[in-house]
């Protein structure tokens, strides 16, 4: 009786940001004691709908019904109160406070007027031991790894007493020993009646934890459906709205010349943590080479090296030749690299500026667009005019802001500025990163123009499949080394998810081809 | 003068100068837990110097000695009133936080002298009578050698202060409410899913910060100038400021160098009686507290510039 | 695109800022039982009554110009320069030392040398902050605050104890070393008017063609803007850093300058740093950090200020109601977001549905001069 009874019942829910609709009629229904995926990508409107369950956001219409009864869910007060939960994508951890402190906030238990928190921290222990969820209660949150930050989040929820849980993208920022102590601690919640909404746009996890699955896609329910019933593919149209072959169409890769060369360098982070340890790695004129792993191996750390962002503390990076570690990175820029950054908010542009400035960025300081300290106005419009037609960055005029422009010509203007000065290696990094499908496709294939015109591409992504298909050879990057390279049509999403997690090739190759071999592996 | 009264002396002027510097920067340390810059403490001590002398001309003879401690009070309440104006502006309005503390210190000279003017007639007001004066701890000052030393003839408000800051420690880091208002300056998104009200414990770091930088201001005004005019507080706002930055944003670390500062600033006055210091050209003394909090900032502290969301405004999506 | 709206509401918010700001003085003098209408008129007869006052207006507003050019131009690097008071002082200090330290150089050598000087006081004293800044990675708003009580007390012993003999006041500098010129004393019956209207103007176009057309003055903005992808664009941001604040100091360090050798011909003690640079701050602000809105405001802001001393005389208003007007103006431009709500909420209704628009800076920032807007900073939420 109990089991198919909705804890959850969402509907007709619309949230309306301004004009546009980040959630458009939704229905979401979630049973007692499952673990319900809600799967769409970037921007679908996954996170929009989930903090309006947990009162972060009020809908603009729509109802929401709690164990059967209507409720008005209009602070994250009343969704404790009903019991619901939410471990947010970005963690809300304060820095500066214990484990122990940032779970207690908000629901503080007081002891003649001051804090009790050694009543606090023996509750904390408890649920803790009871989920597997380990922590350690009085150290600081900056100073413990994601992972346990993940726990503290998770621990906060229920120490309020949630019974729904709601879980965003929580294996984005994970290693996947993590992902499987989270799957576990998953199933240990669910075990004691807990339920599990989990916010992903990764396929296998959702095969591997959840029961039903429903997809969400720019806004709108498509549909909600049984996983154990429901093929990878199948899920993967239901969210991209169309069948999705995700191959890019190329000619094989003719590589020439060595352009970019990384020898042995280590790299600290801004914490001092050694994050690229001994690292060698190649490119050459005509070819992409693609780093896959896990978010934190070292990867943004890598790019910072080569674009002279950040310290290299030994080894050598040679570009066509010449030996560029350690110098400022318009030296770097000028001896021939173009970079595509990842955040292209935080670092690609200067967003209250005009595109025609931003167009500008890496050559202004030349003729023709400027002479003897003084900008050539004329030459900037045209310059970034002729770009937007070439690119087609879409805008009204190169005078307005660049924040005024969605994301994908964003990122467009982003390529042709750094296209345009004929770099000879090309860094890429997370280049499609929250761009809707059209945009995706453009940017992928000039890449792939990039490489047919003897350039050299250094893509990083987090993203397999586009790993997988843009490169010619794929480099997994795991703990600040290269774990080993392979090529897109020799290996597998299973295989790079292992080399990704840290095993060998061999035992790699030896696991995909007997997956009985290890436990749990991926189905299908 | 023997050795005993030397220290005194020292130790007693250190005190008085230092008794609006603890309580302010205990206020500043308030207000930038709660995530809003207050640069205009030293206006908000105008507007408490000028309201407790106000109050202590017209009330003297009616309430003799406690006048003063009553006049702090009212500079404390007026304080508060007037950093009302810093929350408004900071939380709801999205002001910029330093500009509206600057418009706190150009506002609060203008309107305190514009006033004096309209009741006194003139640009500066009389001398008050009843003042905080000296204060000898009855018992403790029996205590051999530390009893003169530090309990005779001395600041009783800065005692007072030092009492208030470690109540304020108390209370920031041992209570809830004190947990709450440092969450909303390091994190406010966090603290807002958790149910705590952002606005209002801003509003509670800002208003606090009013009602003891009022009383500092009230102290100033009370202790040592004995009158209010537009040069009653000058920069003792500010270097409350950087005792709080110097303290690191902890009451007590604020507490330890405001009565370094105040000791600083008492040096320009009483170094002339003291062998070396009366040698040291007078400008080193006045400008020490401000050259210290710069080289504090260089090598002690460096990035770490306090509460995480400090001076940012936090805008609620719904 | 909105942009013509978006101009048109960065204009009206520095007017309603001002026009409220009046209000505001307005009541506070019904309140307080003076008539608003004879006090404002005496102030305006007060400010360009006369030829006299006219001179005297014109005065005060050439060293707002200046200090407000300072300010605006450190802010558009992203600094906030509370320090100009303290960089106008020793401009002050340094440009009246130099004059009285070579009474017998001739005209043509003496001014220009001691201006120079004044203009470097400033600037190095602002370069401190800059480079402490870059380096360090030290505010430089707490850094200025406490340079201004430094630079204070610094200038106030120099008087006493090396420019003087326990003097208050420094001797009158040499007439080769003044600002003033005889016709425009002559043209405004014996006001203090001197050159420094001419060369403040003068400053605003140059700062103006700094900020637009030169490559130095796209990195400042840039940088001020965003300094992590004017990095990776490879501008040297410490070199943007010190640049702008050598600059911005160099500017504060010429208004003071005029003052030594325009308005007071000497330096003496005084009890706090001038209000030249918090006014200039506030001019800078009301101007939205733009040089014309720059000279627009810093005329208005002087004309409050020689207006203002003539209401105790002539209407019993003590002036001080003056600066209470000013505090009201700025604080107004600096919470205009409230005034931006209204206009929107007052555009909604009459033209229907808007884009959402969360401007939650104030218009004091540069992208007012660059010409484009604060637009909508909607990060892409994955
Ligand atoms: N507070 C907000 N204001 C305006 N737009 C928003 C806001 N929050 C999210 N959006 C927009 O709504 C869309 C859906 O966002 P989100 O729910 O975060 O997507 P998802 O979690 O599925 O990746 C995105 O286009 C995002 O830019
Ligand atoms: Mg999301």
């Amino acid at each position: 009786m109990s089991q198919i009874e909705n804890v959850i019942e969402m509907r007709g829910i619309t949230k309306q940001f301004g004009n546009f609709k980040a959630n458009d009629n939704i229905n979401l229904s979630v049973k007692k004691g499952e673990i319900h995926a809600l799967l769409g990508e970037n921007g679908a409107g996954k996170s929009t709908l989930m903090n309006i369950l947990s009162g972060l956001l009020e809908p603009t219409s729509g109802d929401i019904l709690v164990n059967g009864e209507k409720a008005t869910i209009d602070s994250p007060n009343a969704a404790n109160l009903l019991g619901i939960g939410m471990v947010h994508q970005h963690f809300m951890l304060v820095d500066d406070f214990t484990v122990t402190e940032n779970i207690i906030l908000g629901s503080e238990k007081t002891k003649s007027g001051f804090l009790d928190q050694k009543s606090a921290r023996k509750e904390i222990k408890e649920l803790s031991d009871r989920y597997g969820l380990i922590v350690d209660p009085s150290a600081r949150v900056e100073d413990i790894t994601v992972g346990m930050q993940q726990r503290a989040e998770i621990l906060k929820v229920i120490y309020r007493g949630a019974e729904i849980l709601i879980l965003d993208e929580p294996t984005a920022v994970l290693t996947p020993q993590e992902i499987d102590e989270l799957i576990k601690i998953m199933r240990s919640l669910t075990k004691e009646g807990k339920s599990i909404i989990i916010i992903t746009h990764k396929l296998d996890e959702i095969k591997r934890v959840a029961d039903r699955c429903t997809v969400i896609r720019r806004g709108k329910s498509i549909d909600t459906v049984n996983v154990k019933e429901t093929s990878q593919q199948e899920l993967a149209n239901m969210m991209v709205g169309r069948s999705v072959s995700f191959k890019v169409d190329k000619v094989p890769s003719e590589p020439k010349e060595t352009i970019l060369s990384v020898d042995n360098i280590t790299v600290k982070d801004s914490r001092g943590i050694e994050k690229v340890k001994g690292l060698s790695l190649e490119v050459h004129a005509g070819e992409v080479l693609g780093i896959a792993g896990i978010d934190g191996n070292g990867q943004s750390e890598l790019i910072q090296a080569i674009s002279g962002m950040t310290k290299v503390e030994s080894g050598k990076i040679t570009l066509q030749g010449k030996e560029i570690q350690n110098n400022v990175p318009r030296k770097i820029t000028e001896s021939g690299l173009g970079h595509i950054p990842e955040d292209r908010h935080r670092v690609g542009l200067v967003l209250p500026m005009s595109v025609e400035e931003n167009m500008a960025l890496q050559t202004y300081y030349k003729e023709p667009l400027s002479k003897n300290g003084f900008l050539n106005q004329g030459k900037m419009r045209s310059y970034a005019e002729k770009l937007a037609e070439e690119f087609d960055v879409r805008l009204q005029s190169v005078s307005e802001p660049i924040a005024s422009l969605s994301g994908g010509n964003q990122q467009k203007a982003i390529i042709a500025r750094e296209v345009d000065r004929n770099p000879s290696l090309l860094i890429a990094a997370q280049p499609t990163r929250g761009l809707d499908v059209g945009a995706i496709e453009y940017i992928h294939s000039r890449l792939i123009e990039q490489r047919d015109n003897d350039r050299a591409v250094l893509l990083v992504s987090f993203e397999l499949d586009e790993v997988m298909n843009v490169s010619d050879r794929i480099a997994v990057m795991y703990e600040g080394k290269i774990a080993a390279i392979v090529k897109p049509e020799e290996t597998s999403e299973e295989e790079l998810g292992l080399l990704m997690a840290g095993s060998s090739l061999e035992k790699a190759r030896a696991s995909v081809e007997n997956p009985t071999a290890e436990e749990e592996t991926i189905h299908e | 003068m023997n050795v005993t009264a030397v220290l005194q002396n020292v130790i007693a002027s250190a005190l008085i100068y230092s008794a609006p510097l603890i309580l302010t920067a205990l206020g500043g340390t308030f207000s930038e837990r709660s995530g809003i810059v207050n640069v205009g403490l030293e206006g908000i001590m105008v507007m408490g110097a000028f309201s407790s002398v106000v109050f202590n001309l017209a009330m003297a003879d009616t309430f003799g000695s406690l006048t003063p401690w009553i006049g702090m009070l009212v500079g404390g309440a007026i304080g508060f009133v007037f950093s009302f104006f810093h929350a408004v502006a900071t939380v709801h309005w999205r002001a910029d936080h330093i500009i509206s503390g600057t418009v706190i210190n150009l506002m609060a000279p203008a309107l305190a002298v514009f006033l004096t003017n309209i009741i006194y007639g003139a640009r500066q007001t009389d001398f008050i009578k009843a003042r905080f004066g000296f204060f000898t701890f009855p018992v403790l000052s029996d205590i051999p050698f530390i009893g003169p030393i530090l309990f005779t003839n001395t600041s009783l408000p800065a005692f007072v202060g030092i009492g208030i800051a470690i109540l304020c420690w108390f209370l920031l880091f041992k209570t809830k409410f004190g947990l709450r208002l440092r969450s909303v300056g390091e994190h406010p998104q966090a603290a807002d899913t958790l149910g705590i009200n952002v606005y209002l414990m801003k509003y509670a770091g800002v208003l606090l910060s009013g009602f003891l930088g009022g009383m500092g201001g009230a102290i100033q005004a009370q202790a040592i100038a004995s009158n209010f005019s537009a040069s009653t507080i000058a920069g003792q706002g500010f270097i409350s400021m950087a005792a709080m930055i110097f303290g690191k944003w902890n009451p007590l670390g604020a507490m330890g160098a405001a009565i370094f500062f105040g000791f600083a600033q008492s040096l320009a006055v009483t170094g002339n009686y003291i062998p070396v210091i009366q040698d040291i050209p007078s400008v080193w003394l006045q400008v020490a507290p401000y050259i210290i909090t710069i080289l504090a900032l260089v090598f002690v502290i460096g990035k770490s510039r306090g509460p995480a969301a400090n001076g940012k405004t936090y805008i609620k999506s719904k | 695109m909105n942009d013509k709206r978006q101009t048109l509401n960065n204009l009206l918010v520095p007017i309603l800022s001002v026009l409220m700001g009046f209000l505001i003085g307005a009541i506070i003098m019904l309140v307080f039982n003076f008539n608003p209408i004879e006090g404002y008129s005496a102030m305006f007869k007060g400010a360009f009554g006369t030829p006299f006052y006219i001179g005297e207006t014109l005065r005060q507003t050439a060293p707002l110009i200046m200090t407000a050019l300072g300010f605006a131009l450190a802010n558009i690097a992203g600094f906030f320069n509370i320090g100009v008071a303290g960089q106008a002082l020793l401009g002050w200090t340094g440009s009246v030392w130099f004059a009285i330290s070579f009474p017998s150089l001739p005209s043509p050598i003496l001014l220009p040398l001691s201006i120079l000087a004044g203009v470097l006081a400033g600037a190095l004293w602002a370069g401190i902050a800059g480079f402490l800044r870059a380096f360090f990675g030290v505010s430089e708003v707490i850094v200025t605050i406490m340079l201004n009580h430094t630079s204070l007390y610094t200038v106030n012993y120099l008087i006493r104890n090396v420019m003087t003999d326990s003097n208050d006041s420094t001797p009158r500098i040499p007439e080769a070393a003044s600002l003033r010129m005889e016709w425009l004393t002559d043209l405004t019956n014996n006001s203090t008017l001197h050159a420094g209207i001419f060369i403040s103007l003068i400053m605003a176009f140059l700062v103006w063609v700094l900020i637009k057309k030169t490559t130095t003055g796209y990195e400042i903005r840039a940088v001020g803007l965003n300094p992590m992808a004017s990095k990776y664009a490879g501008m040297s941001t410490k070199r943007t850093i010190i640049v702008s604040m050598l600059l911005s100091g160099a500017l504060a360090g010429l208004g003071g300058a005029m003052e030594g050798l325009g308005n007071f011909q000497n330096v003496f003690v005084q009890g706090a740093v001038p209000t030249l640079g918090f006014d200039g701050l506030a001019v800078a602000l009301l101007g939205l950090s733009n040089p014309i809105g720059i000279i627009f405001a810093a005329l208005l802001f002087g004309a409050l200020k020689i207006g203002g001393s003539s209401m105790p005389l002539a209407v019993g208003v003590p002036s001080e109601v003056v600066d209470i007007v000013i505090a009201f103006i700025i604080f107004f431009v600096g919470a205009n977001y409230v005034i931006r709500f209204f206009l929107e909420r007052n555009k909604k209704k009459t033209a229907g549905p808007i884009e959402k628009h969360d401007s939650d800076k104030a218009s004091g920032t540069p992208e007012s001069l660059s010409g484009t807007e604060k637009a909508d900073k909607k990060e892409d939420k994955e």
